[in-house]
């Protein structure tokens, strides 16, 4: 059958204040009717830039230098306009931001279907409400008025879905299409996909990092490195036998339901650095931490000037958990369950409604959160924080970052002694001593990570919470990440709060996981009772939804 | 509905604001250097005339009693007499407000209908030569002082050329002043239907207009350009392109929509400033508005009509915010909701 699309010798050039930068080079592949293709890759391997360029929203600074692209067996390029929406549509990540803020969503599906003459001002509405049900949305007469900020990242996702399915297009690009939203969202979301795409026989090229996205919704795989093609396969063979050495790489990253924590950089963990043994601690309790009954509750919006207040929203209500000493905690759940502002209160950076947190056998929830910042507690709770690079000033170097809570928490005063206790800890987080003197913009993710967590362990902290400290990164990072956390922790003796929506990385960080969903938990257990056979129904949801690919299975076949 | 409560909600906060600037405006006027009472006693007065002349201007009394006075006569509509001229200042406000509103609202108008299209452009095409000359016309509206400007365009378009009748005012000599609707001479010559009338003053109106345009042009098309940047950058505007929208709906719909957020809201400030930048045009060109009113007042000590043009321009403000807040509620859907 004669491909739909082809993409052939694709080289595209960017320019800079540094000159002109490759970000494609010659890359091809093809994508036939009614065909799902997956592109992977990292950040930067230009798998993005190659959608943009089919459908014609390349970047201004950006220019092809060799190749091109055809549609249906003719070049796009000068037909782009004609194109898109009506031939080939779009989805994006970070579906919110990708709607008109001030139009309602039915407007919005109303100005595509009048722009391809599918719709005049009269049956515009009716047109418009029809997709919304196709799409599932509820209600979709009342949705038809709604903005996109009265309605959820994964109605907003469908609200997208229906603008680009509007037209009946023949090829759908969905751009990293989940990345952000929820488990469980995220698959019914791509099942939408794969459903009305099917429905109509039409093809998908489907842009993504996550190996097991790919592996459950495409009939093949392109693997981009780099602004190169390094292979191209369909997906039982992509899993069961990688060629290229990236894609083995890759695969081995993503961490699955099985993969053990050593297996993730392909069996080859970095060199450990010397490590000064840590200092006898004073024996304390062996609980280290007891959570009862801790509620947190956030004022609701509205009631207006004279009518009755609404009930507060409980983000946390009437948490309780034990943890040993050394021990390593996962608090797995969804947006909105309450697990960051449950390790923000136990952090010190939220205060309680009601209930208590006995750390080291001190409650510590009497003392306000802005007071508790200058005691001397403060040093034994310490955050990593799921941002690496918002989480650092970016007008300090990686040196005084990692210096400021020496001084401000240990106080210490001495120059040189700060000095060497940087480059003690920058060793332990495996940071490149002349990488010290770097502003954050000046690091990559990893590197950024790795100052937070040097910055995080520099007061020789009992605790350590981490939120979600590795979910803005590449796999191939993460990996090496996750695998620095687990050895910094056993060879200082610290206890991690690992909190996450991802229960394959939780897995390999923890031995004990508690599942939460509107503020309560739900299922405590380890982590493989939790994930092989979850008890809870709501977990079992969360549980299945997790794409994953199980080369086994692939091979089973 | 709700967007209705909204707005009632947005006008009753209007209401602290206004009750701070009738407290501040009182005392700024008591606290003015000078003795009212002495000024107006003349200089051959004695201690006793003085001090009947206080009795009589009500300054006597205490601070607060004074000031319960000063309310109940504005509940009256009551801004007192003006002491050099001995009429009513709100008679004298509301001959000489309506001079600068119409010339602000003029200048404002030739700002917007400059700096608006100019910033869309120069964010169309940056790095264009319509970009640099956005960025030229920003620099020369924010440094040059309005006086400059307005010496300047007399002395080129009335001195040089004579293409513009002289700047004396509202409208020349030769004509009659229209029937009095709206005290705009414009629109009242306009409803009068006396065309030779609205020319004359359209004619008159057009230098200090085009002074007062060129300083508020600065800030208008500096926040258009980076709104409309930021704008046509937006996920939002890539997926209108994405689904074909025409380019022209995608600028003018969704892209400039959005822009005229912050536009207006700048609107909103650049009005204010104009209303102080009057001060000085008025003074150029002779006209007769509340500007040039306020700085005679001020420098007789007239604290009356110090007092009454302070509150007229500070309720202006406090209404010209109202309305740019109002029309935002309109077009957001979002407003109110974030904080």
């Amino acid at each position: 059958m004669a491909p739909l699309l082809k993409v052939e010798t694709l080289s595209i050039a960017f320019r800079t204040r540094k000159g002109e930068v490759q970000a494609l080079h010659e890359v091809s592949f093809e994508v036939a009717p009614g065909e799902v293709v997956g592109v992977v890759g990292e950040s930067g391997s230009g798998k993005s830039v190659s959608a943009y360029t089919v459908i014609g929203l390349l970047d201004q600074a950006g220019r092809v230098t060799h190749g091109g692209v055809e549609y249906d067996g003719k070049p796009v390029k000068g037909r782009e306009r004609e194109l898109r929406g009506r031939e080939i549509s779009m989805i994006f990540q970070n579906p919110r931001a990708a709607l008109n803020p001030i139009m309602t969503v039915g407007q919005q599906i109303g100005d595509v279907l009048k722009r391809h003459g599918l719709a005049g001002r009269t049956d515009a509405k009716a047109k418009a409400i029809d997709l919304l049900r196709q799409v599932k949305i509820n209600d979709p007469e009342e949705r038809y008025a709604a903005y996109p900020y009265e309605l959820s990242g994964g109605m907003c996702q469908r609200v997208m879905i229906a603008l680009a399915l509007a037209c009946s297009p023949r090829l759908l690009i969905a751009d990293e299409p989940t990345t952000g939203l929820d488990v469980t969202t995220q698959k019914a979301t791509m099942d939408l996909v794969r459903e009305l795409t099917r429905e109509r026989g039409m093809s998908v090229v489907l842009i993504t990092h996550d190996l097991g996205m790919a592996a459950a919704y495409c009939d093949r795989i392109v693997v981009m490195e780099k602004g190169h093609v390094v292979e191209r396969a369909p997906v039982a063979q992509l899993f069961t036998n990688p060629q290229h050495p990236y894609t083995r790489k890759l695969i081995a990253a993503s961490p699955g339901p099985r993969s053990e924590l050593a297996d993730l950089t392909g069996g080859l963990p970095e060199a450990p650095p010397s490590i000064a043994p840590p200092k006898k601690r004073a024996p304390g309790p062996e609980r280290l931490l007891e959570v009862v009954d801790l509620v947190k509750e956030f004022p609701r919006r509205g009631g207006g000037l004279f009518a009755k207040k609404p009930a507060p929203f409980r983000a946390v209500d009437g948490i309780g958990f034990q943890m040993m000493r050394g021990e390593s905690l996962g608090l797995v759940g969804e947006s909105g369950c309450g697990k960051s502002t449950t390790s923000s209160i136990i952090a010190r950076l939220q205060d309680a409604t009601s209930g208590s947190v006995v750390f080291d056998g001190q409650d510590i929830v009497q003392h306000p959160s802005a007071r508790f910042a200058r005691m001397p507690e403060r040093g034994r709770i310490q955050m990593v924080f799921q941002d690496a690079h918002d989480s650092l000033d970016p007008r300090w170097s990686a040196a005084e970052a990692i210096a400021q809570p020496l001084r401000r928490i240990s106080g210490m005063r001495d120059g040189g002694e700060i000095a060497r206790k940087v480059a003690e800890l920058a060793e332990m987080a495996g940071l490149p001593a002349n990488l010290l003197t770097r502003y954050p913009h000046q690091l990559s993710g990893g590197q950024k990570a790795r100052v937070g967590i040097a910055r995080a362990i520099a007061t020789d902290p009992l605790l350590l919470i981490l939120d979600e400290p590795t979910s803005a990164l590449d796999v191939s990072v993460q990996a090496v990440v996750l695998q620095l956390l687990d050895r910094l922790r056993r060879e200082l003796g610290m206890s991690y709060i690992f909190v996450s929506h991802d229960l394959n990385v939780v897995r390999l960080l923890c031995e004990r996981v508690i599942v939460m969903n509107r503020g309560r938990i739900v299922e405590t257990g380890t982590a493989e009772q939790v994930l092989h056979a979850p008890q809870d129904a709501y977990t079992q949801k969360l549980v299945s939804a997790i794409p994953h690919f199980e080369p086994e299975k692939l091979r089973a076949s | 509905m709700e967007k209705l409560s909204r707005i009632g909600g947005r006008i009753l906060q209007a209401i602290p604001p206004v009750f701070g600037v009738i407290v501040i405006t009182f005392l700024l006027t008591r606290a003015l250097p000078g003795d009212p009472a002495v000024f107006f006693a003349g200089l051959m007065a004695d201690d006793d005339t003085i001090a009947q002349v206080r009795a009589e201007l009500g300054l006597d009394h205490p601070l607060p009693v004074q000031f319960l006075f000063y309310i109940r006569d504005l509940v009256q509509g009551d801004l007192g007499n003006s002491l050099s001229t001995g009429r009513p200042v709100l008679e004298e406000l509301a001959t000489r407000l309506p001079a600068s509103l119409e010339l602000t609202f003029a200048g404002l108008l030739f700002a917007m209908a400059v700096a608006i299209p100019l910033g869309v452009l120069a964010a169309t095409r940056p790095g264009s030569w319509i970009d640099h000359l956005c960025r030229v016309l920003v620099t020369a509206g924010v440094s040059l002082p309005t006086f400059f400007t307005g010496l300047f365009l007399i002395y080129i378009f009335y001195y040089i050329l004579g293409w513009a009748p002289s700047p004396l005012g509202r409208l020349d000599f030769l004509y009659l002043s229209p029937p009095q609707v709206t005290g705009f001479y414009t629109i009242d010559a306009l409803l009068a239907g006396d065309w030779e009338v609205f020319w004359a003053a359209l004619r008159q109106m057009v230098l200090p207009a085009v002074t007062l345009g060129l300083f508020a042009l600065a800030p208008i098309a500096r926040m258009t350009r980076a709104a409309m940047l930021s704008a046509l950058s937006g996920d939002y505007v890539r997926t209108a392109r994405a689904n074909g929208l025409r380019s022209g709906r995608v600028l003018w719909v969704y892209a400039f929509r959005n822009a005229a957020l912050p536009v207006l809201t700048t609107l909103g400030m650049v009005f204010s400033f104009l209303l102080g930048a009057n001060v000085l045009v008025e003074k150029v060109f002779s006209w007769p508005g509340i500007g040039s009113y306020a700085i005679g007042a001020l420098v007789a000590s007239d604290y009356a009509a110090v007092q009454g043009f302070v509150l007229c321009m500070a309720l202006l403000f406090v209404v010209v915010n109202l309305f740019i807040d109002v029309i935002l509620t309109l077009i957001d859907p979002r407003v109110g909701l974030e904080s």
